[in-house]
């Protein structure tokens, strides 16, 4: 099956699934693929990013292998997903996981030997606040325009389009917000093996919500800082730290909640080629946290400026990758709950057109 | 589900499926059990979803498997295994030991090595013979060569043979069974569902010859699309093809395989290895005694035909809008209904009459109590579910000596 092109064999579950239907209440991409008869490129990298990969229609699938049709939905939308964030990620997607190793590392060699020694907790004086606004505030305009032209070459591979009213918008984002597909109506995805669990959804709440956190955390800094001059560090019990410890509570039980689960998963189900960009992933957000959580606790020793470098290498390592590593997978994911609700308000429309 | 089916319409429809060649006690068991299996159902797992996108006209009578029957199985095995209950898997009974009508043990080959299987009683679930080509060719004759098997070839029906040999009363016909119209290319076996051809009732179905031979508007498709089995069965080669317009393509769920297309009726002909002059002829006389009414797929409506035979009672429109489409049609065999006779106990009868103290039979096995000939859509689940579930209780009531 490998040596298949994923869009032919995509097209061709498709077909098989279309004339079944009885995964149609399982999750958005039953639906959405029986709004269609053919399957082009652009249909099928709309539902393989549609697809959360929760894996009930492999179980539930009479054709799964060892049946001639040989139906693997979520392995087949897998291995299309991740050609289509390297098709439309700018400027390059990156799968394996040395790249990102390899940045983590230098930029943290880089820190400890441009960082000079001090201690006490005043992290400006061991990275002046001038360099750290500049690295990341350019690092962010970046990133923000690559985001930009990847979800463009998304939204715009399927021209049928058409101005988005605020209830789809409304409809997406609580898809995003809880994981709704990956739910299976409460009872839990199949994941890691067929019996249903919300652990998988659970944890990456927890992932999801902690980045979150930690991104509302640094901006609550930088408004202390910028607006009402108060400096850092900030006492324990302050907004600032309290939501930067939680998130980063967040994206260390996440992530780790989330390897435990990959290392019982059913392999059957996943394209073995995403370990890279999903390790690499995994172990960008844990250390980012961990190294947070350190600094928090070790920030009045002399250990400080040697963590704060270490701290914002990695920050900085999942910073710049996050155009082009698995972090994409919620900009594309979420561009596709959002053309979902779009269609689904027009099929409705539709439907009550007929009836009434 | 919308709307209500009651007991009385469910008994009505399965009378006039059957032609009266059913247990009306049996019968009305499992109809009026089927909201309190559900709810069972409910409790092991089982989920449900609305009638799925572009099925016909069975919200009102059909429940469908959230994921189909797989799903449900799924959750009936994690529901077993739950409770600590061990299932042997790749093993096929061999052999049975019973004396005076009550079961000693069965011999079963478990990964290949035979096992002898004792027990103080036992629920026979093991399904028809539709699999077994040797045993259909003995009902229908060569013409089973050409059948399609919808579900598993381990299908055989070794147990069937083995407790009717064994002295298991038998009920029903060799020859019935639950045999739709399946799409021609469908693998021998185990083509499921999605072989399935809902276009009929919206065109013509013509034979070899090149003619028509049964009404294809008769009644609502779940009360018909399981005579076409038997029909095309009945036809020369045991082959035909249903020919639609590009007027209705949209109304019915694709097939898993293209139509053949083409844009006359003559070419079509011509692709399919049909006579084009007795084809042409045959949607021209069909054409021409088409009656105007409004085509409405979702009742019965008074689009007709007049002076024809057979006739097309409803939803005739002229088949005159190319690309004309076609999909070859074979027997598609569900399953079979020749049966062990069980009482409602649902204890398994053994000659004279005599019910056995230990043996039960369920499911498919014991179908044909009930359905003599004909088949309502999702019956087959009903009588599965309901029969399933006493035939459980009764062996373990007599497995824990707290009945006789």
């Amino acid at each position: 099956m490998s040596q298949t092109d994923p869009l032919v064999e995509g097209d061709r579950l498709m077909t098989i699934c279309n004339s079944c239907r009885y995964c149609e209440g399982f999750c958005a991409v039953f639906p959405a693929m029986e709004r269609r008869l053919q399957f082009s490129e652009a249909d099928l990298n709309y539902l393989a990013n549609l697809c959360h990969n929760c894996s009930e229609c492999f179980y539930a699938c009479q054709y799964a292998p060892p049946h001639e049709f040989a139906v693997n939905v979520p392995k087949v939308l897998a291995e299309i997903r991740v050609k289509s964030y390297e098709k439309y990620s700018w400027p390059v997607f990156i799968r394996g996981a040395w790249v990102f190793s390899a940045l983590a590392i230098v930029f943290t060699a880089l820190a400890l030997v441009l960082t000079p020694r001090t201690s006490g907790g005043d992290f400006y004086a061991a990275v002046p606040h001038g360099v750290m606004v500049g690295i990341f505030g350019a690092m962010g305009l970046l990133v923000l325009i690559a985001w930009g032209i990847g979800l463009a070459r998304f939204w715009t591979e399927d021209r049928t389009g058409r101005w988005l009213r605020f209830s789809e918008f409304s409809k997406a984002l609580k898809d995003v917000l809880t994981l709704a597909n990956l739910s299976s109506h409460g009872a839990g995805c199949t994941y890691p093996n067929e019996r249903h669990s919300q652990a998988r959804r659970v944890f990456h709440h927890f992932a999801f919500y902690g980045f979150l956190l930690c991104f509302a955390s640094t901006s609550v800094a930088a408004a202390y800082d910028n607006f009402f001059g108060w400096k850092a560090p900030y006492a324990y019990l302050s907004l600032p730290v309290v939501l930067g410890t939680l998130g980063g509570i967040g994206i260390i039980v996440g992530p780790l909640g989330l390897l435990a689960l990959r290392m019982r998963r059913d392999g059957r189900i996943v394209d073995p080629a995403q370990d890279g960009m999903d390790l690499s992933f995994i172990g960008l957000l844990l250390a980012s946290g961990i190294t947070g959580l350190a600094l928090l606790a070790l920030r009045g020793t002399a250990a400080m400026s040697s963590l704060l470098a270490i701290h914002l290498a990695v920050v900085l390592a999942l910073f710049v990758t996050l155009p082009f590593g698995k972090f994409v997978h919620g900009i594309y994911r979420s561009a596709a709950l959002l053309r979902n609700a779009s269609e689904q308000r027009d099929s409705d429309q539709r439907k009550n057109s007929r009836e009434g | 589900m919308t709307d209500s089916y009651d007991e009385e319409e469910y008994w009505t429809d399965l009378l006039r499926v059957t032609g009266g060649q059913t247990d009306e006690h049996l019968a009305r068991i499992a109809i009026r059990s089927t909201p309190e299996s559900m709810v069972w159902m409910k409790r092991q797992g089982a989920r449900f979803q609305p009638a799925l996108g572009g099925t016909l006209h069975l919200g009102r009578t059909n429940a469908f498997f959230l994921g189909g029957g797989k799903a449900l199985m799924n959750a009936y095995y994690q529901a077993a295994c739950r409770r600590g209950i061990q299932i042997l898997y790749n093993a096929e009974v061999m052999a049975l030991a019973m004396r005076g009508g009550k079961f000693e043990s069965a011999t079963a080959l478990v990964n290949g090595v035979p096992a002898e299987l004792r027990a103080k009683a036992v629920v026979f679930a093991s399904g028809g013979f539709e699999a077994n080509i040797e045993w259909l060719k003995e009902a229908w004759g060569e013409a089973a060569e050409n059948f399609l098997i919808r579900g598993t070839p381990f299908n055989t029906g070794r147990v069937l043979k083995l407790l009717l040999d064994g002295g298991a009363e038998q009920v029903g016909d060799p020859k019935q069974c639950h045999a739709v119209a399946i799409d021609a290319r469908a693998p021998k076996f185990d083509g499921g569902i999605v072989t399935r051809l809902d276009c009929l009732p919206l065109g013509i179905v013509v034979n070899r010859e090149g003619v028509r031979f049964y009404d294809e508007g008769e009644d609502l498709w779940p009360k018909r699309y399981a005579i076409w089995g038997r029909l095309v069965a009945e036809q020369p080669g045991q082959i035909a093809w249903s020919i639609i317009d590009s007027k209705v393509t949209g109304r019915f769920i694709p097939s898993v395989f293209p139509a053949i297309r083409a844009n006359s009726i003559r070419e079509l002909a011509v692709e399919l290895g049909l006579p084009a002059n007795q084809v042409e002829s045959t949607v021209q006389h069909f054409n021409a005694s088409v009656r105007a009414g409004n085509f409405d797929h979702n009742v019965l409506d008074d689009c007709r035909t007049e002076g024809l035979t057979p006739p097309k009672s409803h939803w005739a429109q002229a088949i005159d809008t190319p690309p004309f489409l076609a999909y070859p049609l074979r027997p598609g065999i569900t399953f079979t209904y020749l049966s062990v006779q069980v009482r409602e106990s649902a204890r398994m009868v053994m000659q004279e009459g005599k019910l056995s103290p230990n043996m039960f039979a369920a499911g498919e096995l014991m179908a044909g109590n009930i359905l003599g000939k004909g088949y309502l859509a999702g019956f087959g689940m009903t009588i599965g579910t309901v029969y399933g579930r006493i035939a459980g209780k009764g062996a373990a009531r007599v497995a824990d000596g707290s009945a006789g």
